[in-house]
Order: C-alpha cells, then sequence, then structure tokens
C-alpha cells in the first residue's frame, strides 16, 4: 500500500485530548469531530489537513482510548500518520478504521511532499528515504481491508 | 514469549457510556451478527452522569436499552466508574480484562492482564468474544521499604511516571515487584496501576499476594497466590518507598513532577477529589480526616468512585464531615475529570486534582489541572493555595 501527501509537522506527545476534546465526544455527527479537530494545538489547522501526511514526534496519539481521534483524523482527510511511536491504543483503533500508521524517526519540513510504502517499509521525503517498521501481518491484514468493520464483514 | 501476536479468549470486557456509543454503532456495522457468551459484558454510565443535554440523553437511552435487552451487566447513572465496579469483587488473578477505556490497566492490582482499547476492538470483542496481543516486554519496578510521612501511593505513581515520561514503558507492561509492594493495599495498588498508561504502558500489575486474597475473600471469592515466574526485565526501576515525598504533577504533563515544596503558595481556584484514580472510600476517609471540623475556603468537588464507596462514606460519617467543612458532592462517576459536563474550570483558573491527566484543556479551555494526592489537595482546599500536607 503506497500513499503520498504534503507533510503537516507536529510535536512529540500529542495526546488524543488535543486530537479531539472531551466537550466534542457526545455525538455520533462525524463532522463535529472533523471541524474540531487539533483545535487546542492550532484551531486553524482542521481546514488544512486534506491530502496531507501528519509528521509527528514520539508517543503520538497517546492518552485516553477515544476512538474519534482516529476518526477526526482519517476524516478530516489525513493520508497517514508518521511517528517514531504512538500510544499503543491509538494505534489499534488507527488501524482498526482504516487510518494507516507508520513508525518511522524522520525530519519534517512543512508543506513538502511524503512519499509512503507500508508493504516494502519505506518513507521517503526532502531528498532522504527511511526505512519504517513493518506492521503486524494482522494489522496489515486489517488495513488492506479497509478496517476492522470491513475485515469481520468479509471475514468469519 | 515477548514479542509474539497471540489470540485470546477474553473473560470481562466493558465500555461506558462514552465508548459504549461507538462499540454499539462498530458492531452494528459489523453485520450485528451476535454477541459472545464466553465473555462476560458489562456497561457501566459513568462519564456524563446524569446526562447533560438531549444529546447525550438520546445516546444514553440507545445504549442502555441495547445492554438491557442483550443481557449485558448494566449500571445505570450512579452505580460509579468503571474501574472501580470492576475492582468490587468482579476481576479475579489471571483473568483477561478489556476495557473500551484507557485506565482498564487498573484492574492489572490483581495480577489479572488488564487493558484498553478502543470502540472498534471492542465490537469484534463483543462478537467473537476474542481478541489478539501482542505480549509485552517488562517493565519491573522493584519496592523496598515504606512510606513514611505524608507521602501517598499517588506519590510514588507521579514519581515512577516522572521517572520513566510519558513513553518510557511505551507497548510495555509495568510489574510493580520486590518486598515492598506486599506492604501496599489493594487501594493503592489500584492508584499505582492506574497511572501506567501515562508511560505508554499497556498494562501495570501486582501479583496476587496474600493481601489480593483476603481482599477477594471478603467479595466471596477464593483465589491463588500467583508465585512471579523468573523474567527478564527490559529496564528496571528500584523505588525505596521512605524517599517518596508529596509531589505535584505540573501541566500540561504527567511527567512533569516537581515536590509540592516547590509550587507551595501558588493560588487554586477548585479542588477536585476522585476518579478511576483516588476517589475509592480510602480516599475520601482521608480527605475528611484533615478537613473535618474547618472550611475549604475554594470550590471544592468530591465524587465517591461508586455508590458502594458513598455508602460507606454516609455509614461512617465521613461524609457529613466532608459536606460540613463546605465540599459539594457529586454524583458517583468520573465528575469534572475529562471536561465534558460538570466542574469546568474557566480560563486562567487552577483545578488541583486527584485524577490521572492534566493535558492541555481537559478540564476547560485555558484552564491548568495539577495533579496531586489526596493529602495535598486537602491541605491546599483549605489553604486555597498549593500547600504541603502535613504529617499525621
Amino acid at each position: 500500500m503506497q500513499g503520498r501527501g504534503r507533510a503537516v509537522c507536529m510535536g512529540t506527545d500529542i495526546d488524543t485530548d488535543v486530537v479531539i476534546a472531551g466537550r466534542y465526544l457526545r455525538t455520533k455527527d462525524h463532522s463535529i469531530w472533523v471541524a474540531h479537530v487539533f483545535e487546542d494545538l492550532d484551531p486553524s489547522l482542521a481546514s488544512r489537513l486534506n491530502g496531507t501526511v501528519i509528521v509527528a514526534g514520539k508517543n503520538f496519539g497517546c492518552g485516553s482510548s477515544r476512538e474519534q481521534a482516529a476518526i477526526a483524523i482519517r476524516e478530516a482527510g489525513v493520508i497517514a500518520v508518521i511517528a517514531p511511536s504512538f500510544g499503543r491504543i491509538f494505534f489499534r483503533n488507527a488501524i482498526n478504521i482504516g487510518l494507516p500508521l507508520i513508525e518511522c524517526d524522520i525530519t519534517c519540513s512543512e508543506g513538502i511532499p511524503v512519499t509512503f510504502d507500508l508493504t516494502s517499509g519505506w518513507v521517503e521525503t526532502g531528498g532522504m528515504k527511511y526505512p519504517s517498521r513493518p506492521l503486524s501481518v494482522r494489522m496489515q491484514e486489517i488495513l488492506a481491508a479497509g478496517g476492522l468493520v470491513n475485515y469481520w464483514r468479509t471475514h468469519g | 514469549m515477548a514479542g509474539e501476536y497471540v489470540d485470546r479468549k477474553v473473560d470481562h470486557a466493558y465500555v461506558h457510556d462514552g465508548t459504549g456509543v461507538l462499540t454499539l454503532e462498530a458492531w452494528k456495522n459489523m453485520g450485528a451478527r451476535g454477541i459472545s457468551d464466553t465473555a462476560h459484558l458489562h456497561v457501566f454510565f459513568d462519564h456524563i452522569v446524569p446526562a447533560n443535554n438531549s444529546t447525550t440523553a438520546t445516546l444514553q437511552h440507545e445504549l442502555r436499552d441495547f445492554a438491557c435487552r442483550s443481557f449485558f451487566r448494566f449500571s445505570d447513572i450512579g452505580g460509579g466508574i468503571c474501574h472501580q465496579l470492576m475492582s468490587e469483587g468482579v476481576v479475579l488473578p489471571n483473568e483477561i480484562v478489556i476495557g473500551a477505556d484507557s485506565h482498564s490497566c487498573t484492574l492489572g492490582a490483581f495480577g489479572a492482564f488488564a487493558t484498553g482499547v478502543g470502540a472498534t476492538d471492542m465490537a469484534a470483542i463483543w462478537m467473537t468474544g476474542e481478541t489478539w496481543f501482542r505480549v509485552p516486554e517488562s517493565t519491573g519496578i522493584h519496592l523496598a521499604g515504606n512510606l513514611v510521612g505524608a507521602a501517598e501511593a499517588k506519590d510514588l505513581a507521579l514519581s515512577y511516571v516522572s521517572k520513566l515520561g510519558m513513553d518510557g514503558a511505551s507497548y510495555q507492561a509495568l510489574e510493580f515487584v520486590g518486598e515492598g509492594a506486599a506492604t501496599i493495599p489493594m487501594d493503592d495498588r489500584l492508584t499505582l496501576c492506574n497511572l501506567a498508561v501515562e508511560t505508554g504502558a499497556k498494562t501495570g500489575m501486582f501479583y496476587a499476594d496474600e493481601m489480593t486474597l483476603h481482599y477477594l475473600a471478603a467479595a466471596g471469592y477464593a483465589a491463588q497466590v500467583q508465585e512471579p515466574e523468573p523474567c527478564s526485565y527490559k529496564q528496571e526501576l528500584d523505588f525505596d518507598l521512605s524517599d517518596i515525598v508529596p509531589v505535584i504533577a505540573v501541566p500540561p504533563r504527567v511527567d512533569t513532577v516537581k515536590p509540592v515544596s516547590d509550587l507551595a503558595g501558588l493560588p487554586v481556584d477548585q479542588v477536585f477529589v476522585g476518579t478511576c484514580t483516588n476517589g475509592r472510600y480510602s480516599d475520601l476517609a482521608r480527605f475528611a480526616r484533615i478537613v473535618k471540623g474547618r472550611k475549604v475556603v475554594v470550590r471544592t468537588i468530591v465524587v465517591p468512585a461508586s455508590r458502594v464507596v458513598l455508602q460507606k462514606a454516609i455509614n461512617t460519617g465521613v461524609l457529613m464531615d466532608l459536606v460540613e467543612a463546605g465540599c459539594s458532592i457529586g454524583t458517583p462517576g468520573c465528575g469534572p475529570c475529562l471536561g465534558s459536563h460538570m466542574g469546568v474550570i474557566s480560563d486562567g483558573e487552577v483545578c488541583l486534582s486527584t485524577a490521572n491527566r492534566n493535558f492541555r484543556n481537559r478540564m476547560g479551555v485555558g484552564g491548568e489541572i495539577y495533579l496531586s494526592s489526596v493529602s495535598t489537595a486537602a491541605a491546599s482546599a483549605l489553604e486555597g493555595e498549593i500547600t504541603e500536607p502535613e504529617v499525621s
């Protein structure tokens, strides 16, 4: 699975409260999460995420298990999130809803293209090619199905 | 073996009113093909209780209706916090316990494997009764000696988070071991395991010992002591409990931890005592002991972790002591911790909280959350500023 987008740079330890605040959680209307994604980090971000690849520091998505965080990022149009490590619940959530995550430590330059290949495990940006840590076989299957809901629709 | 991927049957799986709504949606989208008859399934209403508006009420109505029709164990508003209810004579050693909440690691205090997942993972567990895991490496936290002075388990918890950092045990299990571990009461073990996720860990755990068996016997269960198996830890920390002093986590990070003495005098607008970290009876009793016969000088919200906790606080007079001291008492549940319905703080305000997260804007936009022990919260509530607790 390959993908490409413009880089949006973020810092370390981005917690899921910052991705989508508790005050916006009590709804099933996904558009509310998309409208307020990353609001407490930068209120202008939500409208600029379509077609981007988030390149963050370590431990992206730590904290609360709220799956709305992964949904908001995906539905805002983010192609993938690249970080050296992720909060483990966010990691599962993102793959489960079909948002590719890539464990890779790269230098981020705002706005420049980032290309990745999940299957062969590399990320390319700014003229540099970095190896990325491959997803487990199960996670690759779930992601290939488009998420765990589709995975279970087609399995068992 | 650590690093291996395994599929395991789940003994207990639980959601709350927050994550349960998305779990139900995902379960329906998977085809609503049935409910596992092997796992014990629970639904607890604790996050926004009672419902604060029509939208929340509608979402809760739908989940309540489904839980009751599907014969899940259901606890409505006022029952208490999911992790607390699971600790009141439900979880046993060696069980696999999965909650759709990040603080599900709390239940590792019983020698269970307990961890959190998101809604879609939980929906698959409802359907199949099992899930996959990557077997974690372990971080050994060796404890020696006893807590002394005004130091509490919460101070130890914040101290280990500070030492490991917010990702210092990513994807790992924390094991609390050593002769000091045996002396730690169950309530404090729950507090220590509760904070494990703040280091990125998958779970925190104690091995079941005489203390565990005694606690479970009171709930009517006979369990066996677990013998720690020899293992190699990925990393090890050593704490002499007598070195632990009262500390505070400074916003917006749980791992920015300073001695209370460094922050003494900082004005506080609100004190909050409760949550899955420090809302148990022993916490309320400790708070009451300090404020009894005096008045808190800032608004102080006390939320018992469960109905059982509340009942005990009523029966022992602890509740009256709190009310007479000027505390506001909330419905058992998560209270203001997540900042979505009550006890929200304003821009520029400071809340001193016994909870586990002080992330930016969590309890209200522009507000700051400092995290402390119950004794530090009580001493500070009486002074209106961060105050070192006295040795009792």
